[in-house]
């Protein structure tokens, strides 16, 4: 069999899969409630929701961590998927063969420390961070210090799972995880190593991070039924769903998973970005910049758009990504478009911000393997203006061979990917 | 070391720190024991390396400032310098599939909310219903963008329409390292033919500050080269660095006809715990990577935090032993994940002179000649190290 792609790369294989989410833990219960078009939406229980706009959210309350904190919960879940990814392919967790590539949010200090800090110093005159500093300044906090580095969730993955060389934490805010996927996809391309663990990973539903969105006016705020408040490309969608979770998976040069006798689950044909000028947090009216990055995808793939089966959308359930999302694709695929099957994994899981692209890629890889396509839940009231195929609200079987999964981000943030079951 | 199929050029540097801005004023502030912008009083018992005076506007319009803050400012405003000074900036076709990469930190607050609910906290009856209605009135909307570590390339993208791609990386001075090195990557294996690469942060920030505060990581006290500092004084003085390079293939660089400062030859990098001189043998390992034979200078990005400061001095004793080391960190301070590309960037500036830096500090030698290969190091304070090697180009 070839190994190389129609450029002499060497194609990359998917021979590992993790993933975790609100839906619960693990490919299988994940996959069976996906197909079932369940939701994992439910009423935040973490943090008091008096006096929110949004009080529903995909929080992941079922890993085992001593504190909450997002760091602790996004390594928590970042290694439950990689744990399982690892296995899968076949491989010794503590001396994974390659480099890590990791999507992160982004850290800050949190409240509680902030407020623990403030409680170890008597009254005294000096306020806000002066008197933090000086809190700081008498004794070394140590597991403070470690909680708000930024690479402390890759540094401890790769202590753990051995990956080789510096890791690499990354973000491109929601497009993160598709990101993670590409850099790993160039350096095995590239022909640096055989194999690259991948991980997206979020758990970083807070009062703060909630706000910070809800000032932007990015969250749904229709609470009275939380597992209908996800609803992609409906009329009636106000907003996204905040959520956790986790992705992983191992790539590995065609080559190399069959010298080893790996699974091979799939392969990432070909990926596309573009960066976006126009705003900091809206797409270009036009939508040049995600017709760019879906046909750079297709062009890297060597697909054509009359090859592509499937799309597992961005699909936020926000008024302006749904109808920008399906306006670009009209350009890309052009009437054939209301054809072709389009779902949003988020009407089930929600948005899961860092992780969305990671765990998405999972899903299609399982949609491949599994020849059965999610559904887009929630979707009663189609919005005329899309006149999608979005799988309402039951899956699908289908024979399906080549997925376009889009992924795009606040700072023009776009990435795609064409994951594939054909080899060669 | 193998030859690569492309070599990396550098064609543009964007430097903006206490030493000003521009090649040759960080030329001059790295010749000279006297720090240009020190700040002593205004973090005190803490000193930062100020930023001087900055016409912003010369780079970013002040409607794109009012959405920014200074990290981002510092970084968008050294990434224009790169683009400028690589004959790019103009170029629209060129910025359009110019690869960006970029290394960031994030999170800057608003210090006066974040005092006034540290103050209310103390006595709230009910914290948590405080903390909501606090943040929900007080926070200003666009504050959660100027926090965000990708909206500093988001930035970038809206001033500069630097938009082939774009990837962030986080995790303190591996970031710098890392961006820099599969920049290079990128372009020696032919996957980019030009690349945006850099990094910034602020030092002037108590909120920055803490955070590394806590692991007892900033320098007290009176200023001393990072090789001198122990007990309190160990650590560093944090800096307000931007640094950006334009990173081109020499045939993107030839056909445009823009001269190079000098050549990225080869990075390195790696990580892990540091027991037992693990980092040592890990940057010997590293330098098998990059080591051309030629080096005769090094620049290094030492952060003065004692333990790590001294297991690289000793190594770099064993392994490089009487070269010309000059610490660039005593001159604009510590600039975490803008650390790494400021060395590469301080190693062209002398690669294209073919002269190298005078000795400032008792314990740096002088270089007899010019620099054949110049070795970058960074370490980080707590994790991550590289290497880089910059030379000159000959004609």
């Amino acid at each position: 069999m070839n190994t190389k792609d129609h450029r002499g790369r060497p194609i990359v294989a998917v021979t590992g899969l993790g993933v975790v989410s609100s839906l619960g833990k693990g490919k299988e219960e994940n996959w069976r409630k996906l197909t079932a078009g369940e939701s994992g939406i439910h009423e935040i229980e973490r943090f008091a929701v008096e006096g929110l706009k949004t009080t529903v959210a995909g929080t992941v309350d079922f890993m085992d961590i001593e504190t909450m904190s997002a760091p602790e919960l996004s390594l928590a879940l970042a290694e439950f998927a990689a744990d399982e990814a690892v296995a899968q392919a076949d491989i010794d967790v503590g001396d994974f063969p390659g480099p890590l590539f990791l999507a992160a949010p982004p850290v800050e200090m949190e409240w509680q420390h902030r407020f623990e800090l403030d409680s170890e110093l008597p009254p005294g005159e000096i306020e806000g961070y002066k008197r933090l500093l000086q809190a700081a300044r008498k004794e070394r906090h140590q597991q403070m210090f470690e909680l708000v580095q930024f690479n402390r969730t890759a540094d401890l993955l790769a202590e753990k799972f051995g990956t080789k060389g510096l890791p690499i934490s990354l973000s491109t805010a929601c497009a993160s995880g598709a990101t993670a996927v590409q850099l790993g996809v160039e350096a095995i391309r590239r022909g640096e190593t055989d194999t690259a663990l991948c991980i997206g990973t979020d758990g970083s539903v807070t009062t703060e991070a909630l706000i910070r969105f809800s000032l932007l006016s990015a969250l749904t705020t229709q609470n009275e039924n939380p597992t209908k408040a996800a609803k992609p490309f409906s009329k009636d969608r106000d907003g996204f769903v905040m959520a956790e979770g986790a992705g992983a998976l191992v790539l590995e040069s065609l080559e190399s998973a069959q010298r080893r006798g790996a699974p091979v689950l799939a392969t990432i044909r070909g990926c596309g970005e573009k960066a976006d000028h126009f705003h900091r947090t809206r797409s270009s009216p036009d939508g040049s910049p995600v017709i760019s990055a879906v046909n750079r995808a297709l062009e890297d793939a060597a697909v054509s758009s009359d090859e592509i089966d499937y799309i597992n959308a961005h699909g936020t359930s926000t008024p302006e990504n749904d109808r920008m999302e399906y306006n670009s694709l009209k350009e890309v695929f052009g009437d054939a478009i209301h054809q072709i099957p389009i779902s949003s994994n988020k009407s089930m899981i929600g948005h899961t911000l860092t992780a969305a692209g990671a765990i998405e890629a999972v899903f299609s890889v399982l949609t491949l393997q599994h020849g059965c396509i999610p559904p887009t839940i929630n979707y009663d009231t189609p919005d005329p203006d899309i006149p999608l195929d979005v799988v309402p609200n039951t899956a699908r079987q289908a024979k399906v061979n080549n997925i376009l999964s889009n992924s795009f981000g606040f700072g023009g943030q776009n990435a795609c990917l064409v994951l594939s079951n054909e080899f060669g | 070391m193998g030859e690569t199929a492309n070599p990396v050029w550098i064609t543009g540097l964007g430097l903006l720190s206490s030493a000003g801005e521009g090649a040759e004023a960080h030329w001059a502030a790295m010749n000279s024991a006297k720090s240009s912008n020190i700040d002593s009083e205004n973090f005190s018992p803490y000193m930062v390396h100020a930023l001087g005076d900055v016409e912003w506007t010369n780079q970013i319009s002040r409607r794109d400032m009012r959405q920014m803050e200074p990290w981002q400012q510092i970084g968008t405003y050294a990434a224009g310098l790169a683009l400028d000074d690589a004959k790019a900036k103009t170029d629209e076709e060129l910025c359009a599939r110019m690869d960006m990469i970029v290394a960031a930190g994030g999170g800057e607050r608003d210090a006066e909310v974040d005092g006034l609910i540290i103050a209310e906290a103390r006595t709230a009856n009910d914290r948590d219903a405080m903390l909501t209605e606090r943040l929900s009135n007080d926070l200003r909307p666009t504050l959660f963008l100027a926090q965000l570590s990708n909206l500093l390339a988001g930035n970038i993208s809206i001033v500069h329409k630097v938009t082939g791609s774009s990837r962030t990386f986080m995790g303190e001075e591996g970031a710098g390292i890392s961006a820099i090195k599969t920049a290079h990557s990128r372009i020696a294996s032919g996957q980019s033919d030009i690349v945006l690469v850099g990094g910034a942060f602020n030092g002037e920030r108590e909120d920055m500050m803490l955070l590394f505060e806590l692991g007892h990581y900033v320098s007290r006290g009176a200023f001393l080269p990072v090789g001198q500092r122990t007990g309190d004084d160990a650590g560093f003085n944090l800096g307000s660095i931007g640094a950006f390079l334009v990173l081109e293939s020499e045939s993107s660089a030839r056909r445009r006809g823009v001269e190079p400062y000098g050549e990225l030859a080869a990075v390195a990098a790696d990580h892990g715990t540091r027991n037992d001189k693990a980092a040592s043998s890990r940057l010997t390992a590293a330098l098998e990577k990059v080591n051309d034979g030629n080096i005769n200078a090094v620049l290094s990005g030492a952060t003065g935090v004692e333990d790590i400061t001294a297991e690289e001095n000793s190594w770099l004793n064993d392994s490089l032993p009487h070269l010309s080391v000059r610490g660039f960190g005593n001159h604009t301070g510590h600039g975490i994940e803008a650390q790494f590309p400021l060395g590469i960037a301080l190693a062209a500036i002398a690669a294209k002179k073919g002269a190298f830096y005078d000795p400032v500090y008792a314990e740096e030698a002088p270089l007899d000649g010019s620099p054949q290969s110049i070795l970058v190091t960074t370490l980080g304070h707590y994790r991550s190290e590289g290497l880089g090697l910059v030379k000159p180009v000959s004609n």
